[in-house]
Formats: structure tokens, C-alpha cells, sequence
């Protein structure tokens, strides 16, 4: 972890401590009023407390050009990126972090020829729908290893940070606080249900909540999607493709279109924001990786609307090349935001609790 | 700059803004001329906290009840009785309906602050402080139609027999002037202008700290009292409480508070004390040692404190001087050692039972045969790492102002101004003699900018 980034983040927390005037806005500050001093561990559980909302910076009278120059956002936003590498299992992929921007389109590119490749040679001619194209068992054969082993080098970086931030035994109640949290999204409410000053300056709007929230609930549903499609597979014996009024169906395509439309909002968001409160070295990457998730939704909602032209034969291996790269990239890219965020609120819940 | 306003409105903090969206709303054309570049806007109101208010029971984050009686008791405690009560209880009384109004234009407020607990009744904190006030307000303005410039300082007011005849100002080096029909200054004190305060006060001024912003300079209230606009308060005066002598010159605010002095002895550049450090509890001593502070040799003090009382107060903003003896301390403070290790084993030989010590309460815990006592949370200085921290007087503001009445109106000789209204600082010193009153500066400044909007807004439609 770059000492000076926590540094820094301590600096300005020590302030913040004195003055307190932020206490309403999130989770951050009374965390932050909790504590005397702060540990490397202690301003690391803040960073990824922190969901960037930029209230505190907004209503802050010591920011530039004040000689106190306090930007809290971005100060978190740093050591949060920095603790992400920090984290990042195997370490040799942490710096796929500075790099997602670059590394997403790579990945994309790849993936979609090597797909298309697999699509044109390994056609199976036998199989109805999108298995006449790539037959079942080698999706499955791709995607399986794709899918599990991100979450198993995710799941050796949550205990990495579990440890850092001193996280005792793992309680399901606080583990629920924490689902109740990002599912409301409490943190991007502005402590006053006015919401977050991201696009605008010092206007409170909803905007990012919303569009968070449908990026969220749009993902869930279209994982859920997928998952009933599995079930089916395998527990009944249906096989895809499925119709209008099935399961994956029903789950897949409001939730491709709740993704397409928070994706595409939060990166509108994101272009009116002003960069200089966040981690301004990731805003490329973390841009590229909404753009990414609008792609697979958006390319997989195409994709139903193409089923029986000839354009699947090239639509279906570039969707699978987007679900591809941002499930390979899950632990080193923006979408580990998720998995950090929940881990810090299950410890905010905790520490809450055990006073 | 679009057509001539109806009204101008010197200033750009809290009155100001309630002042000019006051008169907006009843239709008349206001522009602010404030004296701050943009992102210093909004005076001394950048740096409060929250706003006292009078209510017959729960209103929005206040609990139970605070009446008007109360209320000005505890005004007339803190002024020792230098309070005109007739406007006091005017600002008193309207206090109840500002806080529905500050919502409607977007004022948000949270819960008490943590540390702050014996104002959760009487005090409504702004989420966010005041600085989230001030840009609310100036969101709610600008959708009025008023018109903000900044960096615009006023020079003069030019008048013609009693009513403002034009008000002449700076701004990007050239010099404008506008002939509004009502003008309203709101333009806090003169607490930033040095030189004045050193006049005032004496040279001792030099070495104080300005808490709040370097903007108010008094220069509109130095050129209306020079054109016989009525004044109040005592010239000489200002409110000033003991803070972190590292602070910056101007503009430390609140974070450069400091409460550890009841748990500490207090001595000067001698090393010698001076006065009781537990008198009282120290939400109502801060503004004495401003004072105390001043009259010490250089405007400075040392706090001292041992590794017992070390986490007993609210955390300070620069980390304390720390030091595994008195004499290293004494030698990083620049203090002469062996008159601090003399004062410390003096007051550690009064001290006597300390099993009573409660932080919280007036605990009667005091030494003995002492002079000066300490009569309150008196334990010896012996446990190391020891800590320090240097005291100086920190300007809050100052008293001096212009006499308005119950409209806010101004006057010259014994006749009103046609045409000027003050609200805010500027006139505070018509209700407040000496002492200070926690969020009571809010009040005066939201009454009285509401109502010199009012008054405004009428002459000039």
C-alpha cells in the first residue's frame, strides 16, 4: 500500500475528526467520530466505506483554497484503488487495476475473435438456437472455469481485507445490515433522502442513486437469469432457447434493460462529474467498465431481438465475449467495488453493534 | 449586468442571502455584492454549525420544548444583562417559524453532533454546517432571479439628505457604481482588518487569531459610522475564545478548537499559571480564556496534560506536542524547564483525593493552599508521555455595529434612513452587549435579514 496515499487520507481525517459537521451525510464520518486515531487498517475500512457521494466535499469549508485543502472523496478514492491492488489475488494481476481501461478492451478483442473463431470451426450444426453455433458443452466448458475462479481469487482478497480492517467473526445479521444498506443504497441518499452531489456541484440529486440502483437490480436479474436457465438445464432437462414466458426470459429481459439504462445513465453521470474528486488515475478504467456492462446487456438484449437472422452467428460470439471479459475481470476491475463495499458495511455493521 | 436592481444587498452570507431571497420572493430585482471570490463565499456563515431556536415542543431535529423565557435567560446569563430585550425577544420569537422556512429553501439539518449533546434541545444543526446552508441558499437565490457578484467589494455609499443615493463598489479593478432604491448591508464586522482591531483593542491584537473569514474587513460599517449612521456596541470590544495556537491566521474555524483546558494546567511563556483551569465546565469558559489568553505576555499560552486526561476531550486537529518528560516538553514548547517542572511539582503537591474525578461534571476535585486554585478535575501531571499545546485568542467577532430598530432599519441622527436596512453581524451588537450565545448569530442574522428583506422589498416596489 502507498504510504503516502494513507497518509494523506489520515491527514485529512484527523480534521474531519475536529469538526464533525459531516456526521449526517453517510456511513463514513460517525465511523470516522469513533476513533481517535487511525490505523492503516482503520482509513483502508473508510475508503471502501466511502461511496463517493461528495456531500462532505461540497459542504466543506476547508477545501482548496483553503490552506487545509481537504478533499475527502478523493483521498478515499485513492487509498480505496490502492487497497484493491493491495488485495488482489494473484498479485501479479494487481496492477490490471491502473490498467482495466486498456485491459477491458484487450480482453474484448480478444475474447470476441477467439469466440468468433470457436463459433465458425467448432459449429455444432446440431443443436437448436444458439447451439447450432457453439455447442452447450463447450460453453459450459469456457464459462464455468470463467466464472468460478474470479470468485475464487475474490474470495482470497476479501479475506486479505478482512484482515487488514481487524474483522472478527462473520455474523449473518451483520452480513443482512449490510444487504439492507446497498439494496436501499442509504449511502447515496445524502443522509437527507436529497441524494448525492455528483453531476451538478453542490445540487443534491437522486440521479446516481437511481441509475446505481438499476445497474444493480438489472445485474441481479439478468445472474438470476442465467442461473434459472442452468437449473432448468440440468434439473429439468429444458433446454434453451427458452420462450417469452419462461423463467430466464422473464428475469433476462427487464433485467438487460434496467442494466442497459443504468449503465448508460451512470456513465452520462459520470462524463458531467468533476474528476478531480476521485481517484483520477481509475476514471478511465472504471468508465470502461460501465461501458462494458452496458455492452453485455445491450448486446444480449440485441441478440434476443436477432434470434433466427444470420446475425447471430456474429452477435452471439461478441455477447459472449463481453460476459467473457467482465466475468475474468471481476476481481481487478470497478465490478470488485461491490464485493469491497459489502465487506466494509458487514464491518461497519459489527463495529455499530458492538458498542 | 442586466437592468438596475431595486435593492442591493451588501454581503453574501446568511442575512444577506435570507435578505435578498426575502425580497426576490416578494418581487423585487436584488443583486448580492459580496466581497469573496466564489469559493470563500458566505462570510462568517461558512463556518457555524446551527441555528437556536425558540419551540413549544419537538420541531424537526429539536426535542421537547424551548421557550421564549428560557431563551432569554439564557441570552441575558451570557450578556450579563447588556441585552435590548425588545429586539432580543423579537429574534427570540421569530426564531420558531425560520426553521420550517430555512427547510422550504433547502436547509437540511441532522441530529446533534456527537460531542454536542447539551445542545440537542436548543440548537438545530445544519447537515452539513454552514457552508451547505450558505450554497442552499444561494441555489434557492439564483432560481429567484437574484443576481450574485462576487469578488465585488463596497467602497462607499454615497448619500442625499437620509436616503442612499447610489452605492459604489470594485470589482476586477474597475470601479462600478448602482443607484438602487433600498439597500441592505449585511456585511458582517471588522474583526479581519487587523490594523482596526489593533486600534481598538491594542497592539496586544497583533498576535490574535481571526477565526472566520479574512473578507470581513468592516469597510461599509467604517464608512457609514464616518457618515453618521447611528452605531452600538462597544468599539473596543471583541469576542475572542482560546484556540490551537498553530491555527492559520484566518479562516481555522471550528476545527481549531480546543477543549482539554479543564484537564490540564495553563501557563504562560514564564511557565507560571495563571487562573483557574476547572472553573467551570468548558463550554462556558472558552470564551473567558480568549480573553485570559490576551493579557498574557505575547498572547500566548501552554497546556499541559499527562497521559491520564489525554482522551478525555474532543480530538484536536493538529496532533499535541508530545514528550516521555516535562523537561523535553518544555524544551519542544520553547518553555523554561526548570520553572515548568517548579509550577507542575507545585500544583501536583495541592492536589489531594482524586477519587471523585469525573470528566463530565463539576467533580469539586481541587487542590489545596494554591494560588491560583484549580477547583475542578485537579489531578497531579505525572503520568507520562506528557502533552502540550499552545493557547491564543481567536476572533470570533467584533460588537461594534449599526443601530437598527425593530424593522432593521437605519438611522442617522435621530431619524431613519429612508432607504437602509442592516441584518446580521453587522448589527448584532443592537442585541448582543457582550458574551455570545451559542447559534444565537444565526438567529439574529436569519430574523433580521428576513425582515430587512421585508422592509426592503416594500420601499421599493
Amino acid at each position: 500500500m502507498q504510504t503516502d496515499l494513507i497518509q494523506e487520507a489520515r491527514r485529512q481525517a484527523e480534521i474531519c475528526n475536529a469538526c464533525r459537521y459531516c456526521e449526517g451525510y453517510c456511513s463514513v464520518f460517525p465511523s470516522l467520530h469513533r476513533q481517535r486515531a487511525f490505523s492503516d487498517g482503520d482509513i483502508t475500512q473508510l475508503a471502501n466505506l466511502c461511496h463517493n457521494c461528495r456531500g462532505c466535499y461540497y459542504a466543506c469549508q476547508y477545501t482548496a483554497p483553503h490552506e487545509f485543502d481537504l478533499n475527502v472523496p478523493k483521498a478515499l478514492a485513492e487509498v480505496r484503488q490502492e487497497s484493491w491492488k493491495q488485495f488482489a489475488w494473484p498479485q501479479g494481476a494487481a496492477q490490471l487495476f491502473d490498467r482495466s481501461g486498456v485491459a477491458i478492451a484487450v480482453g474484448l478483442v480478444v475474447a470476441f475473435a477467439a469466440l468468433l473463431t470457436f463459433t465458425r470451426s467448432f459449429a455444432s450444426g446440431g443443436g437448436d438456437g444458439f447451439y447450432a453455433y457453439m455447442s452447450h458443452s463447450l460453453m459450459v466448458a469456457i464459462f464455468a472455469p470463467a466464472f468460478l475462479l474470479p470468485l475464487a481469487a475474490l474470495a482470497i482478497s476479501m479475506r486479505n481485507y478482512w484482515q487488514a480492517v481487524g474483522g472478527g467473526a462473520l455474523k449473518i445479521s451483520d452480513l443482512w445490515a449490510a444487504c439492507k444498506s446497498a439494496g436501499r443504497m442509504k449511502n447515496l441518499e445524502g443522509g437527507h433522502g436529497d441524494g448525492c452531489n455528483f453531476e451538478d456541484e453542490d445540487r443534491f440529486s437522486k440521479a446516481r442513486k437511481h441509475f446505481h440502483q438499476a445497474t444493480l437490480y438489472g445485474f441481479l436479474l439478468c445472474f438470476a437469469s442465467t442461473s434459472s436457465g442452468t437449473v432448468l438445464h440440468y434439473g429439468f432437462g429444458l433446454e434453451a432457447p427458452y420462450g417469452l414466458f419462461s423463467l430466464p426470459k422473464l428475469l433476462g429481459i427487464p433485467g438487460g434493460l434496467l442494466l442497459c439504462a443504468g449503465t448508460a445513465g451512470l456513465a452520462r453521470l459520470k462524463l458531467k462529474a468533476d474528476r478531480s474528486l476521485g481517484a483520477t488515475n481509475a476514471w478511465g478504467g472504471e468508465m470502461a467498465f460501465v461501458l462494458l456492462l452496458f455492452a453485455v446487456s445491450a448486446s444480449g438484449l440485441i441478440l434476443y431481438a436477432a434470434t433466427g437472422t444470420g446475425l447471430v452467428g456474429v452477435l452471439l460470439p461478441f455477447h459472449l465475449a463481453t460476459v467473457l471479459t467482465f466475468f475474468l475481470l471481476t476481481p481487478y476491475s470497478k465490478m470488485a467495488h461491490g464485493f469491497y463495499r459489502m465487506a466494509a458495511l458487514t464491518k461497519d455493521a459489527a463495529t455499530k453493534r458492538s458498542r | 449586468m442586466t437592468a438596475e436592481p431595486d435593492i442591493v444587498v451588501i454581503g453574501g452570507g446568511n442575512a444577506a442571502l435570507c435578505a435578498a431571497m426575502t425580497a426576490a420572493e416578494a418581487g423585487a430585482r436584488v443583486r448580492i455584492l459580496e466581497a469573496a471570490p466564489k469559493p470563500y463565499r458566505g462570510g462568517n456563515s461558512r463556518h457555524t454549525r446551527n441555528f437556536r431556536c425558540m419551540h413549544a415542543g419537538p420541531l424537526g431535529p429539536l426535542i421537547e420544548s424551548y421557550s421564549e423565557e428560557e431563551y432569554l435567560a439564557d441570552l441575558i446569563k451570557v450578556t450579563g444583562g447588556k441585552t435590548d430585550e425588545a429586539l432580543a425577544r423579537l429574534a427570540i420569537r421569530s426564531s420558531e417559524e425560520c426553521l420550517p422556512w430555512m427547510e422550504e429553501r433547502g436547509v437540511r439539518f441532522q441530529p446533534s453532533l456527537s460531542g454536542t449533546l447539551s445542545l440537542a434541545r436548543t440548537n438545530a444543526f445544519f447537515l452539513g454546517g454552514g457552508k451547505s446552508l450558505v450554497s442552499a441558499y444561494y441555489r434557492t437565490a439564483e432560481r429567484l432571479g437574484v443576481e450574485v457578484e462576487y469578488e465585488a467589494s463596497v467602497t462607499h455609499l454615497e448619500f442625499d439628505e437620509d436616503r442612499v443615493a447610489q452605492v459604489e463598489y470594485s470589482k476586477d479593478g474597475t470601479h462600478h457604481h448602482v443607484a438602487p432604491k433600498a439597500v441592505v448591508v449585511a456585511s458582517g464586522g471588522f474583526q479581519a482588518d487587523l490594523e482596526w482591531l489593533t486600534r481598538a483593542w491594542g497592539p496586544a491584537a497583533q498576535n490574535f487569531l481571526i477565526r472566520g473569514t479574512p473578507y470581513n474587513r468592516g469597510v461599509v460599517l467604517a464608512d457609514l459610522l464616518k457618515q453618521g449612521i447611528e452605531q452600538v456596541g462597544d468599539p473596543t470590544q471583541c469576542h475572542a475564545v482560546a484556540i490551537d495556537g498553530r491555527a492559520p491566521k484566518y479562516d481555522g474555524g471550528i476545527v481549531t478548537r480546543l477543549d482539554c483546558v479543564p484537564f490540564s494546567i495553563v501557563v504562560n511563556k514564564n511557565a507560571e499559571r495563571f487562573y483557574d483551569e476547572g472553573e467551570d465546565v468548558w463550554p462556558k469558559r472558552y470564551a473567558i480564556w480568549g480573553r485570559l489568553i490576551a493579557d498574557q505576555p505575547d498572547q500566548v499560552g501552554y497546556v499541559i496534560i499527562d497521559a491520564k486526561s489525554i482522551d478525555l476531550f474532543m480530538p484536536s486537529v493538529f496532533p499535541p506536542i508530545k514528550a516521555d518528560s516535562l523537561e523535553e516538553l518544555a524544551e519542544k514548547m520553547d518553555l523554561p524547564a526548570e520553572n515548568l517542572r517548579a509550577t507542575v511539582d507545585t500544583f501536583n503537591a495541592a492536589c489531594g483525593d482524586t477519587s471523585n474525578f469525573h470528566p463530565t461534571e463539576l467533580d469539586g476535585v481541587s487542590t489545596s493552599g494554591l494560588t491560583p486554585p484549580k477547583t475542578n478535575w485537579a489531578r497531579p501531571i505525572s503520568e507520562p508521555p506528557f502533552y502540550g499545546y499552545s493557547l491564543r485568542p481567536g476572533v470570533t467577532f467584533t460588537y461594534l455595529g449599526l443601530k437598527v430598530d425593530e424593522t432593521a432599519q437605519c438611522s442617522i441622527g435621530n431619524r431613519p434612513v429612508a432607504n437602509l436596512w442592516a441584518a446580521g453581524e453587522t448589527m448584532a451588537g443592537s442585541i448582543l452587549g457582550q458574551g455570545y450565545l451559542a447559534g444565537f448569530g444565526m438567529t439574529i442574522g436569519t430574523v433580521f435579514g428576513r425582515i430587512a428583506g421585508r422592509e426592503a422589498a416594500a420601499h421599493a416596489n
